[in-house]
């Protein structure tokens, strides 16, 4: 029971269960980053595998469909001044680039340090995604050009 | 704002680059001027930093909040304000000019040349304000990584075996100077410049043989880094097939920022006292003198050698960075004060050389000096500009070229030991220098000329040449102003 392109309907029915189910985890991996193990690099690394997963299972063109290289440029960019952006916030509300506490939230200073750190996870999570991704799309798509 | 200063100087080029490709998915045409009004706004900022240094002293910058020696402190002090304005006045020159010089060379590669170009300043500054040994070895990567992947998109493929070779060279340079920190680490528990250089008087005692150890790995990774003589076979092939923009940024700001960094690590975190004091055990600034003399004499001898005119200018730069590591090896505040005007007039000269030249490429495709011939009726302002830097590198008055070699040779005399000897070999570069320059310029202005016709560069080009050019001038005509300011550098190392 094999397809044209080579690849057994198992592996792409366990990889259609299991690819939503790997991106949990990594969001969550992500979450977890500012008070146990884990954190952005990490989560990163999990959700970009959850795509190349998709793309060793049903091939660069539907992967590149459903995340073209635009899109993941733009995420490449947008998680880094996530980062940027938020010690950017913390220099315009007077306090020193990257002094998480200083943000005027109507928290205690320890909780919005740590909603900081949970931002910058965040950011650090979408661009290592991207950039795995596009580094798979890159070494995969070589024999193509 | 102000007292922000110190890591705007860092993020606003960090943002910009995160920015270049965001605008690159909308307008491609559009990402030169985002880069453009990004410099622009770093040395606004620099300018109001040497303003507020020079009424307020000292600027420290605790990143976070963090205080030292636990966080990251940044710290502006007279060197590295001169550095910081120094970084992006040359560098906004350089983005003016590459608009015209990338359109040609790397036609739609422009989105990914200028994020690596806005990605190489913030490291280039992130390595003159940080005050943390960490930190700098961080800035020092991204600043060598990004120059990496922007020598490999010149237009031959020997570029890329270029960008190989500085790569492998590189990254054994940047092991030994994490070597070295590492090592101050393990004795003295501290990242913190000022820090460590409190603690390393005690280290000693304890530990003598990892500071000696640590010095030496930064000494020999900082020589790979700046090209010193025998360490320069990156070099060459580096500038020689890199876009000529590349080459112009490179050769005018990196080999420096190297040079500022040995400065740094020298006399700011070992201090000269140290250095003296162990000068029994290991001769350092003896050492370093003569290789400074050694490279002198063997860069400008094999750039006599040379046809290709790029690769004749690189071979040109490991020889006056022999002048910069010939100024520290001198060990007096005059010797250094020529090694730091050095660094200065080297950056606006050979940035005007290789600017001129890319203005050339980009008209004619013409590298072969031989096929200079009467190239100044074609070009005479590209050709002007060149000739003013050319004469300024052979040290002709009251070009600014002169008033370095002079400081160098008073250094040389003041040091009052055989060191008198190094008077001589700067005196005979000059004459090596002139050697080859002047048939550059003979074939250029004199004799007949194939060309009947003024086909200048686009402005876009001549202007920045010009500026340059003028500055050459200026700096030589004005010397009574930068030279009091470049002692009280030196009286803050000393």
């Amino acid at each position: 029971m094999t397809d044209p392109g080579g690849v057994s309907i198992v592996v792409r029915t366990v990889s259609r269960i299991m690819i939503p189910f790997i991106q949990l985890f990594g969001i969550y991996t992500i979450a977890h980053g500012e008070t146990s193990a884990g954190g952005g690099f990490q989560g990163g690394v999990i959700l970009g595998t959850s795509i190349i997963l998709l793309s060793i299972v049903f091939g660069l063109k539907e992967a590149d469909r459903r995340m073209p290289r635009e899109l993941l440029t733009a995420f490449m960019c947008v998680g880094l001044l996530i980062y940027s952006g938020i010690g950017v916030l913390d220099l315009l509300s007077g306090g020193r680039y990257l002094e998480y506490s200083s943000l005027p939230l109507p928290l205690p200073p320890h909780e919005i340090s740590a909603l900081s750190i949970l931002g910058v996870e965040i950011g650090i999570g979408i661009t290592v995604m991207a950039v795995i991704i596009l580094l798979f799309f890159c070494l995969a798509g070589e024999r193509d050009a | 704002m102000i007292q922000h200063s110190p890591v705007l100087v860092v993020i606003i080029p960090l943002v910009t680059a995160f920015l270049i490709p965001l605008m690159g998915l909308l307008r491609k045409k559009y990402c030169i001027y985002l880069s453009v009004l990004s410099m622009l706004s770093i040395f606004v900022i620099a300018a109001s930093i040497v303003t507020s240094l020079v009424s307020s002293g000292t600027i420290h910058y605790y990143l976070g909040g963090w205080e030292p020696p636990w966080g990251i402190e940044y710290v502006i002090d007279p060197l590295s304000s001169f550095m910081v304005i120094l970084i992006t006045f040359i560098s906004l020159i350089i983005v003016v000019y590459s608009r015209r010089s990338v359109e040609k060379e790397l036609p739609n590669n422009e989105v990914a040349f200028y994020t690596l170009f806005m990605l190489l300043i913030t490291g280039l500054l992130g390595i003159v304000v940080t005050g943390d040994l960490f930190n700098l070895y961080v800035f020092l990567e991204i600043a060598s990584l990004t120059a990496y992947a922007l020598i490999a998109v010149g237009e031959k493929r020997d570029a890329l075996v270029a960008s190989f070779n500085y790569l492998i060279i590189g990254t054994i340079a940047a092991c030994f100077i994490l070597l070295g920190i590492g090592f101050l680490y393990m004795v003295t528990g501290s990242l913190n410049m000022a820090d460590v250089s409190t603690r390393l008087p005690e280290a000693y005692g304890q530990y003598p043989k990892v500071v000696l150890a640590a010095l030496a790995f930064f000494v020999v990774g900082l020589s790979i880094k700046v090209a010193l003589f025998p360490l320069h076979l990156w070099l060459p092939n580096a500038y020689t097939h890199a876009p000529s923009t590349v080459s112009a940024l490179l050769a005018a700001l990196m080999t420096k920022v190297g040079a500022y960094v040995m400065i740094r690590i020298i006399f700011t975190v070992f201090g000269f006292s140290f250095i003296t004091q162990i000068t029994d055990i290991a001769p350092l600034m003896d050492i370093l003198s003569i290789v400074g003399a050694l490279a002198i004499i063997v860069g400008a001898v094999f750039a006599i050698s040379q046809t290709d005119i790029k690769r004749m200018l690189a071979y040109s730069s490991v020889s006056q960075i022999g002048y910069i590591v010939l100024g520290i090896g001198l060990s007096n505040p005059i010797g250094l004060t020529g090694g730091i005007l050095h660094i200065l007039h080297h950056a606006f000269m050979k940035g005007c050389l290789f600017l001129a030249v890319g203005a050339i490429i980009y008209r004619t495709g013409i590298r072969d000096i031989f096929d200079f011939q009467g190239i100044g009726r074609k070009m005479p302002y590209t050709m002007l500009a060149f000739s003013i830097a050319a004469l300024s590198m052979v040290g002709i008055p009251p070009l600014c070229g002169f008033f370095s070699k002079w400081f160098l040779v008073l250094g040389a005399i003041e040091s009052k030991s055989w060191k008198v000897f190094f008077s001589l070999v700067i005196l005979s570069s000059s004459l090596l220098n002139a050697g080859y320059f002047f048939r550059i310029l003979e074939r250029t202005w004199f004799g007949e000329s194939p060309y009947s016709q003024r086909d200048e560069a686009p402005i876009s080009m001549l202007l920045p040449t010009l500026t340059l050019a003028a500055g050459c001038i200026l700096l030589g005509v004005l010397i009574f102003v930068s030279h009091p300011f470049i002692v009280s550098i030196v009286d803050t190392l000393f």
